[in-house]
């Protein structure tokens, strides 16, 4: 079992407010990633959960029984850091069984279970080496290790991958997904990265200025962001948005003032948005096609980055930056002036403060 | 030996030499004769004789006047090498001096008296080791007790530094406590403190703990050292805080933390304050003299004093002791030094 609960939680340090009244419920079973700009607290959060650090108010609970005050040793969790933190001094059969002494297990046990989660991850041969022996990847699946061999109620994760290079990143991701697959237990897990978020999670938790900013499968966030500011983090290249107005409002349609006079009409939902009421669109740079025709827009190309597969284009529309991936390549230069279609893209509305309408 | 070659005589102006080349030799060398000098100066002066450690000038490697027993003198007499009046150089034998003429005997003819001016005559000399000097305190001084008595001393005083040192230190470098900054600088302002302004307070201490003539009243007033305790703070500050949280999460307790991973991270500043400690308690010599009256209770430095009369300053047998007395020093500088310099392999870190 790995339940966890987070009940109106809150930190401070000093008069610095960390999180403010984090809610949130943790399946047994879950991968749940926390994701954020840095400094928003999902470590802080992280480190709460684990009991490194005291939270100022509300409640812990794992598996239905408050652990606010049961010390990081006895809540049953296990860390990975995001330096790893192996104790340099001690072989990497040591730094595996360190945790399996100090609860005084068995000998038999201890071996055992080492060389299960070495087995597992394929750290055999590297049993008698020193961390500092070790690469960057072995390292983190030592880490990974320590924190298995625990057999732990859900394994917290911090940044696990941070200080892996680009292609070993890719590699490890997938085998940590495996490894949540076999293991079958809670994880959660800490980045910045939201495609390591995006590709992990079961659930994503997305965190800004120690609030929660949405919750929800990774499809749920990247197709209905609740904020603009979700709406921003989750997808790269990051979203667009054009700042407008709303010139009129009939019966199924939107017509939106852009800057410079454009005019563009939106199927609408059900809305209760007033004429001259200020808004945002939000609009994926992938969605985005070339063509002329009622929906399109003007933009004149500022750079284009030709990554062979698909084409970046940094254009401007009235006055506002727009991002374009295009599939494909094709014979752009800065400067010029093109047509883009927006008929085929999902349009996301944000109202003046920046909620989903 | 080609490589060190070309290192060690590289220059910076290439073929010639830059004026900094010159400044560069001239403190090396400079500091080779005041560093290393008066050590070598000590090594060869122990195996000195009393007499020649008096002589005029002084040299440095030890000689001594070669002397030699001729027929009708009791004692030996010392052999010269004279320059006689017609040019001739003998060797001689002096009888007695009187004045600026000294009265001197062909060993071969020793009936025959020749007077010789002191200017033309000078002492035949040979190379010569006293080792008596380094026997001699080993028969009639308690130098083996005296040696128990130090090894003792610092042995016992450099571990309990160590251990109180760095408990002290782990807890201001990795607990966040009220008060740790203020702590840490009344610590370090006790160094401003000298020992001759505590030593009476101190004494009173001892002498009330009853530690008066014991060796324990000369290691604990010494084990607390803020040098100490600063070293090993600034080092542990160094280590990553994360590796005290994941033991934390591996359910170690707090002694453990400090005993199994803070400690052995340290070895290189525990190193550098071993070597420290050894010395200082080696060298002690003020305190020690304070508290220890009994004479089976001396350190080696303080048995040593022996040496040093109100009178008579036995220069011979103080000079060969602390060639003795220097040698544990250097040992354990050359074995610890390792340690300094390797410090720990590998991090385990980024």
């Amino acid at each position: 079992m790995g339940q966890i609960t987070l009940s109106n939680v809150k930190k401070s340090f000093g008069n610095i407010d960390v999180l403010h009244g984090i809610n949130l419920d943790i399946n047994d079973g879950e991968l749940v990633v926390f994701v954020g700009p840095s400094g928003c607290g999902k470590s802080t959060l992280l480190r709460a959960i684990a009991g490194l650090e005291k939270i100022t108010s509300g409640e812990i609970a794992i598996d239905g029984k408050p652990v606010n005050d049961v010390t990081a040793a006895d809540r049953g969790l296990a860390m990975v850091f995001q330096s790893y933190a192996l104790y340099p001094h001690m072989s990497v059969r040591q730094n595996l069984a360190f945790g399996l002494e100090n609860s005084k297990m068995p000998k038999a046990e201890i071996d055992e279970r080492i060389t299960e989660a070495a087995r597992m991850l394929e750290i055999e041969p590297y049993l008698a080496r020193r961390p500092g022996q070790l690469s960057g990847g072995q390292r983190q699946r030592v880490a990974i290790g320590r924190a298995i061999v625990r057999r732990p109620v859900a394994f917290l994760l911090d940044e696990p991958l941070s200080n892996l290079d680009a292609e070993l990143r890719v590699s490890t991701r997938a085998e940590l997904a495996a490894l949540h697959a076999r293991l079958s237990s809670t994880m959660i897990y800490v980045t910045h990265d939201q495609v390591e978020a995006m590709t992990l999670a079961d659930r994503i938790v997305v965190l800004r200025a120690g609030k929660i900013e949405q919750v929800g499968t990774p499809l749920e966030l990247y197709n209905t962001p609740a904020n603009r500011f979700v709406a921003g983090f989750i997808g790269a290249p990051h979203m667009n948005f054009l700042e407008g107005t709303v010139s009129s409002v009939q019966s199924g349609n939107l017509v939106v003032a852009l800057a410079d006079g454009y005019q563009l009409a939106i199927p609408a939902r059900e809305t209760s948005l007033e004429q001259g009421a200020r808004i945002t669109l939000g609009i994926r740079p992938q969605h985005v096609t070339f063509g002329s025709g009622d929906k399109s827009i003007k933009a004149k190309i500022k750079l284009v980055e030709a990554l062979g597969s698909e084409t970046v284009l940094h254009t401007e529309v009235a006055g506002q930056k727009f991002l374009v991936v295009i599939p494909g390549q094709h014979d752009l230069a800065s400067g010029m002036d093109i047509d883009l279609s927006l008929s085929s893209a999902p349009i996301h509305l944000f109202d003046k403060d920046g909620h989903r309408i | 030996m080609g490589r060190a070659a070309a290192f060690i005589l590289r220059r910076r102006g290439g073929k010639g030499w830059h004026w900094t080349d010159i400044v560069t030799w001239v403190w090396l060398i400079g500091g080779l004769f005041i560093m290393f000098g008066p050590a070598l100066w000590l090594m060869f002066s122990s195996f000195k004789t009393p007499a020649a450690l008096a002589e005029f000038p002084p040299s440095i490697l030890p000689y001594t006047s070669q002397q030699v027993s001729v027929e009708g003198h009791d004692k030996p007499l010392t052999l010269y090498d004279v320059t006689l009046p017609d040019g001739t150089t003998k060797k001689l034998a002096e009888v007695r001096r009187i004045g600026l003429f000294s009265q001197m005997v062909d060993p071969a003819k020793p009936d025959e008296t020749i007077r010789v001016n002191i200017n033309s005559r000078k002492p035949v000399q040979e190379l010569s080791f006293a080792t008596e000097n380094y026997t001699g305190p080993f028969v009639h001084f308690d130098f083996f007790r005296y040696l128990w008595n130090s090894v003792f001393v610092t042995v016992m005083a450099t571990l309990i530094t160590l251990i109180v040192n760095s408990m002290a230190a782990f807890a201001l470098s990795k607990y966040e406590f009220r008060g740790r900054s203020v702590a840490m600088l009344i610590i370090l302002a006790t160094l401003m403190v000298p020992l001759s302004v505590i030593m009476v307070p101190l004494y009173s201490i001892i002498s009330a703990l009853g530690l008066f003539n014991n060796l324990w009243g000369v290691i604990l007033p010494t084990v607390a050292t803020p040098t100490g305790v600063f070293i090993l703070r600034q080092y542990m500050l160094t280590i990553p805080d994360e590796l005290i949280d994941a033991a934390r999460m591996d359910k170690a307790s707090e002694w453990q933390i400090y005993w199994r991973i803070v400690l052995p991270l340290t070895a290189p500043a525990l190193a550098v304050l071993a070597i420290f400690s050894v010395v200082w308690r080696w060298n002690d010599f003020l305190w020690p003299l304070i508290v220890l009256s009994r004479k089976e209770l001396y350190t080696l430095q303080v048995g040593l004093s022996i040496y040093s009369g109100e009178l008579n300053v036995q220069w011979h047998f103080i000079l060969a002791m602390t060639v003795v007395t220097m040698i544990p020093v250097v040992l354990v500088f050359i074995f610890l030094q390792r340690f300094i310099t390797t410090g720990i392999a590998g991090t385990g870190l980024k």
